[in-house]
């Protein structure tokens, strides 16, 4: 699926009044009460906020995954309500990259072919896969190890192969959830430093949810959330200001 | 993707282990249940292949080859005088009592042909003459009856299986041996005895009537089928071709013994075997890989491939368990063989048959897997 180029809009991701419930009756919780969120290209964008106030669930709707119930979302201007859950997932496929928290590598697979996973779902020649998805790891600093399994790795080692899985299909959007919270904190440095380096690139929107404070600072714009809601968008000067009332 | 769906599956050794071994199981009980139960039914109709006769006429209650139920003499006549017969010949039936060389009694399955023309006589003689039927108190036996027989003359003595020349009593009258046959083994298991008609009526117990079945032939250019209708239409005796008297007692058996019961039994259970482990092993194989699919479908795999991954996996252990399963039968019959004995009859029909069941089970089996991961929310890959 190609993209229409929007010179009008050069927002990667926007959301506009997503309501999104859980459960039914008295079981019935609102996760997303109305959320405006909207995401630039080139950015590395960070979603902070309390737990339970719903970011992992405007990620969710943001890349795709989960359906919502009420509002608009549009991803590089194609609108998703207007497409079949299919074509959403063929969407996913060609231009969205997953970091999970728990990493979620085959672990019966080697590193080669976790990394190439998404390039053989856009229909890459195995050849081919492997040689970029080698390219990758060597990028995410893992040259030599191509043929390991995940288990061999330590829990940082493993993000990197998350990471280089992520970006190995050039997706125009990065999705992680708490990347760094299943690391220590100089691991989780390191993998932030990387995403700032590897994953940010011009026609690229980076979207990262953390809860660690100490990350704000590789934030191009930063989203805080409250309650299903969006609270605030930091960046340039009043990002600092921020970044520093929570140091 | 494909191969890395069999990378998935091989590289969870236990549980590949597992269905390799649930499915191989399944299929060794199904194809060997099968050709037991096969090989049963052919020793069923054994003794038509021994006899070698396009139609056969019974009395006409007689449903089934191994059953006999005495003719008059003037039936033969009757059935020759038939157009479109072009000879009958009489054939006597019996089981016997016949002496062993140590002295024990066995029962024979003695056999008495038209002392003319022999029809009916053994497929292959071994040694010995068959002409030499025609002198008196002659007979041919087979290598059963020549093993049985031929036990050891004195405590210790090794056996000997009789020879032509040798010497033995049938119903406490002598029988000079004059030559070994080979047969099929019948369903009873008796060993073979031919002899002459008119001998057998010696060896045999008086009775009113000692006719067992006239065996026939149709005249050139007329089938035994024609044959058959027209000699009982007009005799009122069951007339049969051999396809039609194997299938009258292939349906007897099912009729009127447990046996295929059993049989179909054992091999249902080896089905229901076979869905229980895989399927079982299958599920909790999908279980554990949950959140590997789910981070697959959040990065774009349809249900579609996804589907095609898990019956591809569930495919691949069914054809492994199949062909191991199937090839431990075929060695087991290479293995009874010789001995005969338990009966063992593996067509190709049957290895299609249990290929089938095999091909449903894994169906089954990665059919539970593709509706959990249908389901499966790829969202559920962000919930820790
Ligand atoms: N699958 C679900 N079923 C029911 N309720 C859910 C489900 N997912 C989320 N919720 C509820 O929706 C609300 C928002 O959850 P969400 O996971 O989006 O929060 P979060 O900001 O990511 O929290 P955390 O920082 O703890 O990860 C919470 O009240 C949560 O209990
Ligand atoms: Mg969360």
């Amino acid at each position: 699926m190609s993209l229409p180029s929007s010179p009008s809009d050069p927002a990667a991701v926007r959301l506009t009044g997503v309501v999104k419930a859980f459960g039914s009756g008295d079981a019935r919780t609102l996760a997303l009460k109305g959320a405006d969120f909207t995401a630039a290209q080139g950015e590395l964008h960070l979603l902070v906020g309390p737990s339970g106030c719903g970011k992992t669930t405007l990620l969710s709707v943001a890349a795709g995954t989960l359906e919502w119930d009420e509002g608009q979302v549009d991803l590089f201007g194609t609108r998703l309500n207007d497409l079949s859950p299919s074509s959403i997932t063929a969407f996913r496929r060609r231009h969205i990259g997953f970091i999970f928290q728990q990493f979620n590598l085959i672990t019966t697979l080697d590193l080669v072919e976790n990394v190439s996973v998404p390039l053989l779902l856009n229909g890459t020649r195995r050849r081919d896969a492997e040689d970029k998805a080698a390219a990758l790891l060597a990028r995410v600093g893992l040259a030599g190890r191509e043929r390991k399994r995940p288990s061999q790795l330590s829990g940082g080692q493993q993000q990197r192969v998350a990471i280089a899985r992520a970006l190995v299909h050039e997706p125009r959007l990065l999705i992680a959830d708490e990347p760094t919270s299943a690391l220590d904190r100089e691991t989780g440095h390191q993998i932030m430093d990387l995403l700032a380096t590897a994953a940010r690139s011009p026609g690229r929107s980076v979207i990262i949810v953390t809860h660690d404070p100490r990350t704000y600072s590789y934030a191009d714009r930063l989203t805080e959330m409250e309650d299903g809601r969006v609270a605030g968008v930091h960046h340039g000067p009043a990002l600092k200001d921020f970044i520093s009332i929570h140091h | 993707m494909f191969h890395l769906a069999l990378r998935m599956l091989l590289g969870d050794r236990a549980k590949y282990i597992m269905l390799v071994g649930g499915l191989t199981f399944s299929a060794l009980l199904m194809t060997q249940q099968n050709a037991v139960f096969q090989g049963l039914l052919s020793w069923t109709t054994s003794h038509m292949r021994n006899m070698r006769a396009s139609i056969w006429v019974v009395e006409s209650r007689v449903e089934q080859v191994n059953e006999t139920k005495a003719l008059r003499d003037t039936d033969v006549n009757r059935v020759r005088s038939v157009s479109g017969v072009d000879f009958a010949m009489p054939l006597f039936q019996g089981v016997l009592k016949a002496r062993a060389t140590d002295g024990s009694e066995k029962l024979v399955q003695l056999i008495g042909l038209h002392a003319g023309t022999l029809f009916g006589r053994p497929t292959k003689m071994l040694q010995g003459d068959l002409e030499q039927l025609r002198m008196a108190n002659t007979v041919v036996i087979d290598e059963l009856a020549a093993e049985r027989l031929g036990q050891s003359p004195a405590p210790g003595a090794p056996p000997r299986p009789l020879q032509p020349g040798d010497v033995f009593e049938i119903n406490d009258r002598e029988a000079r041996v004059v030559g070994i046959c080979r047969t099929e083994r019948h369903f009873f298991g008796y060993p073979y005895v031919f002899t002459s008609y008119d001998q057998a009526l010696q060896f045999a117990p008086r009775q009113r009537k000692m006719l067992s079945m006239i065996l026939a032939e149709p005249k050139p250019g007329l089938t035994a089928a024609e044959v058959a209708r027209t000699i009982q239409a007009e005799t009122g005796l069951a007339a049969y071709t051999v396809p039609e008297f194997e299938r009258s007692t292939i349906n007897w058996i099912w009729k009127n013994t447990g046996i295929p019961f059993s049989f179909v039994t054992t091999i249902i259970l080896g089905f229901i075997v076979g869905v229980a482990i895989a399927g079982q092993t299958f599920y909790s194989f999908v279980l554990e890989n949950l959140r590997n699919l789910g981070a697959l479908k959040a990065m774009g795999a349809s249900n579609a491939l996804l589907s095609g991954m898990l019956l591809l996996q569930a495919y691949t252990v069914g054809l492994i368990g199949f062909g191991v399963g199937v090839g431990l039968t075929a060695a087991f019959g290479f293995a009874v063989a010789d001995k005969g004995q338990p009966p063992f009859l593996l067509q190709p029909d049957s290895v299609v048959r249990t290929l089938f069941a095999i091909l449903i089970i894994c169906t089954l089996s990665a059919l539970l897997g593709i509706r959990k991961v249908a389901r499966l929310e790829a969202a559920i890959v962000f919930r820790s």
